[in-house]
């Protein structure tokens, strides 16, 4: 079969548009649509080393982002989004875990045993706020941790 | 020569038409400096309309150039080049491009299109700046072919042409949008005396078909006298003579002599 | 001394009257895109020409440069105990960097300088006057459809050298150096970010960009004779590398 120019042109632009389409939503996560995730918001002590679109957790799932981060009355204010269809219940716990000992940072959220859910922009009141490695090091070796 | 069935009688000297009317170009002290070097220096020209114009001159005497003035593709830095009396030197691009479309030329090598073939290269000019369909630029454009004999040739593409195919196919594209004035750069350089003769043959049976005004660039001494009406003998930068052929011949101007004689020495020294 | 400091002043003079050539014609052939005649076929003719023509050249660079990067990256990171994130480093270095780049100067060695010989070739063999006397307006007919089609393809050619080059880190990384697949893509879909692609893409833009007004300006006023359509092409192909190299430095800082 002998393929016209325009064919071929066709077909490269639409591997090219797969490619690109692929790198958006699979690796950039670009959200085609929107809806698919419900806001909620977390108050931490610290977050040193979270940032922006580092993912959120539970039970080791990757069910969101992290959207933003702000600053509230001296408190980190983060905003996660989470997959449509999960419910946090109120009494429902934000930490911000490490993986490995340098990996980066991520949000972990232990879920509770409530019967009431924290609406969609509502607030995680339990948190747990970044364990600072280095403080612990200087801990350790100043003899202070028990 | 006689092979063809339509030789053209050449345009004879003695049997000169008397000039009419107002010139379908005149050049008023046109001057042109291309890389430092003064290429027209006031030059005046007159066109007569619907004759054949010659112009000589050695190689690198603005020939070309003044060529180009014609059409518009070099503006002149000083004087004006009238055609119909409106001074093309002065157009917007728009309006250029819209005077330009009473020319036709026909540049050194043919100028043809290497991507396109052919056929496509004379519908060119049609399907890009006419409105007409594919069966009216089709029926035109295999009418020129016939006239230039190359409709065999239609479906190959230019490199696949020897220099003289290439000229009439030129010839073509530049008459396929019927002209009023056609224009020729050196239309035979590089053509051996038959094909040359036989494409300056056409150049002639055309005009005679459809009464072009044509002014050709050449080199062909003493054959091009057959061929035109007028010839204009350019030098330095200036216009040294211009008349119908038969007066040029005759010329008593020492350049105009040494060119036609071809003399090594005379008013011009080269070497 | 004095002829010295001249020389300096007519060089710079010289460069900078150029600078103002080659950013009228762009201004020119930009301000011609909204008039008809569109030069659709034409451009579909370019895309084929500069986009589907390098493909090949384009995804067996892009496989061996992906191939390198997981070589390379593996041991690097192996030192400091991260193969895991041979998935990010792989992904990152070929979407905000090799990839926009190294398509770019491919596009430019391979289709380029065909597109400066070619309009050169156009030039001397006095084909541009021919349209200019037909009434056609060149730069309509001969800049525009290289411009628009490099403009589409460059971004196309890197998004495809972006996805082959993760494939070749992935062959080496995983299949011969034993990472583990999950750990190779999860970390990888953990740090890419949206806005990486979208640097990535941008750049890519301007490349195209930069690529077809350099080579078809080097064409379109190219010097006398076959000798001349040689230089233009040299030149052709040096300067749009060059402005690739020096315009990837300025959009990362202007982009991060």
């Amino acid at each position: 079969m002998r393929l016209n120019v325009e064919t071929v042109v066709g077909l490269f632009v639409l591997l090219g548009i797969v490619c690109l389409a692929w790198l958006s939503v699979k690796l950039g996560k670009l959200e085609i649509i929107g809806g698919d995730y419900v806001p909620f918001h977390a108050e931490f002590a610290s977050v040193s080393g979270l940032k922006k679109g580092m993912s959120v957790e539970i039970a080791g799932v990757d069910v969101g982002k992290v959207e933003s981060i702000t600053l509230n009355d001296y408190n980190a204010d983060v905003l996660l989004k989470v997959r449509k269809g999960i419910s946090l219940q109120e009494d429902t716990i934000a930490s911000i875990r490490t993986r490995g000992l340098i990996g980066d940072k991520f949000v972990k959220l232990s879920p509770g045993a409530s019967d009431r859910l924290i609406p969609p922009n509502g607030k995680i009141r339990e948190t747990e706020s970044a364990v600072d490695i280095e403080e612990l090091i200087s801990e350790f070796i100043h003899g202070s941790a028990e | 020569m006689s092979v063809q069935s339509w030789v053209c009688e050449p345009c004879a000297i003695d049997k000169l038409p008397v000039g009419d009317g107002k010139p379908a170009i005149r050049l008023v002290d046109l001057e042109k400096t291309l890389d430092g070097k003064k290429v027209l220096d006031g030059v005046n020209l007159d066109i007569p309309p619907k004759r054949i114009t010659a112009i000589l001159g050695l190689s690198g005497a603005g020939k070309s150039v003044m060529l180009k003035h014609m059409i518009g593709l070099i503006r002149p830095e000083r004087g004006q080049v009238l055609v119909d009396g409106v001074d093309i030197s002065r157009l917007s691009r728009k309006e250029l491009y819209h005077a330009r479309q009473r020319f036709g030329m026909l540049f050194q090598g043919g100028a043809l299109f290497d991507s396109l073939t052919v056929y496509e290269n004379v519908a060119f000019p049609l399907q890009e700046k006419t409105k007409l369909g594919e069966g009216e630029i089709r029926e035109r454009v295999l009418s020129r072919l016939a006239q230039v004999g190359l409709e065999e040739a239609r479906g190959k593409y230019p490199d696949e042409l020897s220099g003289g195919m290439k000229r009439r196919v030129a010839f073509a594209r530049a008459m396929v949008t019927d002209p009023e004035i056609i224009l020729f750069d050196e239309p035979t350089t590089g053509l051996d005396p038959i094909i040359r003769n036989s494409v300056l043959n056409l150049i002639c049976h055309s005009y005679h078909q459809h009464g072009f005004t044509m002014v050709m660039v050449s080199h062909d001494i003493p054959d091009i006298f057959q061929w035109c009406h007028y010839v204009v003998v350019l030098h330095g930068g200036k216009v040294v003579e211009a008349g119908p052929t038969a007066e040029v011949v005759v010329s008593v101007n020492p350049f105009v002599q040494q060119l036609i004689r071809g003399d090594i020495t005379g008013a011009v020294h080269l070497m | 001394m004095i002829t010295f400091a001249e020389t300096i002043g007519k060089r710079t003079l010289t460069a900078i009257n150029r600078m103002g050539r080659m950013a009228i014609f762009l201004a020119g052939t930009i301000a011609s895109l909204p008039f008809p005649p569109y030069q659709g076929r034409r451009i579909v003719k370019q895309v084929h020409f500069i986009g589907v023509r390098s493909l090949f050249v384009i995804v067996l660079t892009a496989m061996f440069t992906g191939m390198v990067l997981g070589l390379q990256g593996y041991h690097t990171l192996r030192e400091v105990g991260s193969e895991g994130l041979l998935g990010s480093v792989v992904a990152l270095s070929l979407i905000r960097e090799l990839g926009p780049v190294l398509s770019a100067l491919m596009v430019t060695g391979r289709a380029g300088s065909a597109l400066t010989a070619e309009i050169g070739i156009m030039r001397i063999g006095e084909q541009i006057d021919s349209l200019e006397s037909m009434g056609i307006d060149p730069v309509k007919f001969i800049v525009v459809p290289r411009l628009c089609a490099a403009i589409l393809s460059v971004p196309l050619l890197t998004a495809i050298f972006d996805v082959v080059g993760i494939l070749g880190g992935y062959l080496v990384g995983v299949k011969l150096l034993g990472v583990n697949a999950g750990v190779f893509f999860g970390g990888m879909e953990a740090n890419v970010e949206w806005s990486d692609i979208a640097n990535g893409f941008v750049k890519s833009v301007v490349f195209g960009l930069i690529i077809a007004w350099v080579c078809t300006f080097k064409g379109y006023f190219t010097g006398r004779g076959a000798e001349g359509v040689s230089q233009s092409t040299t030149s052709a192909v040096v300067l749009s590398s060059v402005m690739i190299l020096v315009g990837d430095y300025f959009l990362t800082s202007v982009l991060l």
